[in-house]
């Protein structure tokens, strides 16, 4: 294999395979990046067993072929040579090295035989979609937030996507929630995607996609079965295996009864519980919120540390309220809001509570209050 | 140089016995005035408290742990002799002493004679460090004028009366320091009292071996004779940053020690680290059931030792032991702190669930760190489990029972599994 391949393209690459790639690893060929060159593209792949990203690049391929190298090793030399240089990659074959030739810099780093190199095993996928970047943007970015770390909840370690019914027919919704905070998210529904199965998207695997999303004109394929999920762009192929669980009916969580109706600026919220919880270091910080005739008292009471108090004029009716949250979680909700004011409905200080950005029920946060 | 007599508790000039009361029991030490850190260990406490209590076992061999699967807790002076030790498994242990009187421990009656114990250190001084129920450390700076004695003379007239008036013994050191406090404890065990001072300090440490250093165990020992170190006085020829470089943090405390050097305070409630209950069944077992009991009754205790102490774990920890020895341990973090035992066992249970399917365990165990104040614990209810909230109501309501009406007043069915 001999490759003529300009820096920057290279980077983007090796970057995107390479966080895949698990730092502690067992198995040595699961810390490598594939590298396949045929015709004039180049194609860099990497998997954990989990995940398999491949990203396709243009290159000069001056001899076909394909290799495997450690991919952070790999990855930190790209990085480290100068902008706009032409990188040249030879592998014989017979030495077991990849050469890496860039200007006067070289390079010779260690290959394990491609053969070795696990693939991960094609799928038929049932039902296969395109959908918009923002969409999908919008989908994982609002929920991600949510997702547990929980390990014994296992079913949670990810966002459950999947078609729903909502007020206005059909909807592709994302759901992600740990017990303290739920997100749900809906979005119109893409063409041809109505007869897809419900999956749980691991959490890595959102934190990848979310590389695929940043150019708003570009389409997503999207190809889902029962045990994986598949995004795709002409550039880049992500493959992913579901969450083999069952996500719990999040419907039963999320409240209808709800009256007591606070509106507030989102950004002058977050300021102000941003404010308050800085007098407290503990880990979970409560703020409380005094509810009162368009007024709302955010204070924070850390007996080792001191005590912290704001007001806020809202737009709140009801009869008066007190009611704790975790300080996070009331800044991770409200900075989901970004066009409109922030919309909280209350039951009873010990009830979850919602919120929502104006009458936009399409994004809809539960977080549930900690006793102050 | 200065003498005291420990029988007639009185300062006395020096000599091989007692002016006063003929007693061979005088203590005398250039330093023994001016010494001040203190250790108290009790003298085999739980066997002691058996044989105070039950005069017949007084002079048999007597061993407190449980069951024929389980170890050791304390072996009396005389089963000791036999070569029984703390931490060695019954069956070994009667083996060497088959004769022994096997006792289940009480450890609410050892708690009871701890408590006493402290109250008597109390009258000596406020800075005190319990490290169990059976030994602490002792600061008596500044002390002598109050008492119109020596820190020397008050740790004798304690021990004194920890056996005159609660019928068990403890052995004291005495120095400059925690480290070579709890060493000198353990020189002249039982009834014993050792002094360190700080002119012999470097002397009497430098054969010993590096095995005396509290938290230098056998993997420790191993490491520390990779590099040719066997002795303090192996380590005191190593460089400080040689030392921190080849064992990190530790190494620093390694040369600090090696020279006598340490400069821990004795600390009122030391903070907690971790608090954990484990249990060894007499028969290995892969019952789901069983186990699932056992994990709800070291649950509910551990909770309720958070509780005593009004603490909280934000990590709970499930340890299980197969039947080949080997261990396993899982752990799983909380998003906030918890106390209640209803969710220190659903958590156990999840780890549990996760591991089963690994044949038969010989030991189980569950644990709490990551320990804060209880203040800020169990504030939050879980939206997928509205059960939760009021499960936890329910538990304070039958810990505020059981305080009444004793422990067996109200039980969970699981407990009886």
């Amino acid at each position: 294999m001999k490759i003529s391949i300009e820096r920057g393209t290279l980077l983007r690459a090796v970057g995107q395979a390479q966080s895949v790639v698990e730092r502690r690893n067992t198995i040595p060929i699961l810390a490598n990046v594939l590298i396949e060159a045929e015709g004039d593209t180049v194609s860099f792949r990497a998997t954990d067993l989990d995940i398999e990203v491949i990203y396709r690049v243009p290159a000069q391929v001056l001899r076909a072929g394909a290799t495997t190298v450690g991919a952070v090793t790999f990855h930190e030399i790209v990085r480290k040579l100068p902008d706009g240089a032409l990188v040249e990659l030879t592998d014989d074959g017979a030495s077991g090295r990849l050469t890496v030739q860039a200007g006067r810099s070289h390079f010779q780093l260690a290959t394990l035989p491609k053969e070795d190199f696990p693939v991960m095993a094609s799928s038929e996928y049932s039902c296969n979609f395109s959908a918009p970047a923002p969409l999908l943007r919008r989908l994982f970015d609002k929920s991600k937030f949510a997702i547990s770390n929980e390990e014994t909840r296992y079913y949670l370690n990810g966002v459950y996507m999947h078609v729903t019914d909502a007020e206005d027919g059909k909807v592709l919704r994302c759901v992600a929630t740990d017990g303290h905070r739920l997100a749900r998210i809906d979005a119109e529904l893409p063409k041809g995607a109505g007869d897809m199965p419900g999956v749980i998207v691991p959490k890595k695997t959102v934190g990848e996609l979310r590389k695929l999303l940043e150019d708003d004109e570009a389409k997503i394929a999207v190809s889902v079965s029962e045990t994986k999920v598949r995004f795709a762009t002409p550039e880049i192929t992500l493959t992913s295996k579901v969450i083999d669980g069952t996500f719990p009916d999040y419907s039963r969580v999320i409240p209808t009864g709800n009256t007591r109706r606070l509106e507030v600026d989102a950004a002058e919220f977050a300021q102000a519980v941003d404010r308050v919880a800085t007098v407290s270091s503990e880990r979970s910080r409560a703020v409380k919120m005094q509810l009162d005739e368009d007024r709302l008292i955010l204070s924070v009471n850390a007996p080792d540390s001191g005590a912290a108090e704001e007001e806020l004029a809202v737009a709140y009716g009801d009869e008066k309220l007190e009611i704790g949250f975790n300080a996070k979680y009331l800044l991770e909700i409200a900075s989901q809001v970004d066009r409109e004011n922030a919309v909280f409905l209350f039951n009873s200080a010990g009830d979850p509570t919602l919120m929502r950005e104006g009458n936009d029920t399409s994004a809809v946060y539960v977080v549930m209050p900690m006793r102050v | 140089m200065p003498a005291i007599c420990r029988d007639c508790l009185t300062e006395i000039a020096p000599g091989p016995r007692c002016p006063a009361c003929r007693s061979p029991r005088v203590l005398s030490h250039p330093e023994l005035f001016s010494l001040s850190i203190a250790h108290m260990d009790c003298d085999a406490f739980y066997a002691s408290v058996e044989k105070r209590d039950n005069p017949a076992l007084r002079d048999k061999p007597v061993i407190i742990g449980g069951g024929r699967r389980g170890v050791v807790s304390t072996a009396c002076y005389i089963a000791r002799i036999r070569g029984v030790k703390s931490a060695m498994p019954m069956f070994k242990a009667l083996e060497l002493c088959p004769e022994a009187v096997v006792v289940r421990g009480r450890m609410d009656v050892y708690a009871e004679v701890s408590r006493q114990v402290r109250a008597l250190m109390e009258e000596l001084t406020p800075a005190i460090e319990p490290l169990s129920l059976d030994e602490a450390f002792l600061d008596l700076t500044g002390t002598a004028r109050l008492h119109g004695a020596p820190p020397a003379l008050m740790l004798a007239r304690l021990t004194h009366r920890m056996r005159t008036e609660l019928g068990i013994t403890g052995s004291i050191g005495l120095s400059h320091n925690k480290f070579l406090a709890k060493v000198a404890s353990d020189l002249d065990k039982p009834r014993g009292f050792s002094v360190i001072g700080q002119a012999e300090t470097l002397d009497f440490l430098a054969p010993k071996p590096v095995g005396l250093i509290w938290g230098v165990g056998a993997a420790g020992q191993a490491a520390l004779e990779q590099a040719g170190i066997r002795s303090f006085a192996d380590l005191r020829r190593w460089d400080r940053t040689d030392l921190t470089a080849r064992f990190g943090a530790m190494g620093d405390r390694l040369w600090h020690l090696a020279r006598g050097e340490d400069r821990r305070r004795v600390t009122r409630n030391a903070p907690v680290k971790s608090i954990s209950n484990e249990t060894t069944f007499s028969e290995d077992t892969a019952d789901p059931d069983i186990l699932d009991g056992h994990i709800w009754r070291l649950a509910e205790k551990v909770a309720d030792r958070a509780k005593a102490r009004a603490r909280a774990g934000r990590v709970v920890t499930l340890k299980l032991k197969r039947a080949d020895h080997r261990i396993l341990t899982r752990r799983q973090a909380l998003s906030d702190p918890t106390q209640i035992a209803d969710r220190i066992y659903r958590t156990a249970r999840g780890l549990f669930d996760q591991v089963t399917g690994q044949g038969a365990y010989r030991l189980i165990g569950v644990g709490l760190s990551e320990i804060t104040d209880a203040a800020g614990a169990d504030l939050s209810g879980d939206l997928l489990d509205p059960g939760a909230l009021r499960r936890a109501q329910a538990e304070r309501a039958t810990d505020a029972i059981r305080a009444r009406f004793g422990s067996d007043a109200i039980v969970k069915g699981r407990a009886l599994r």
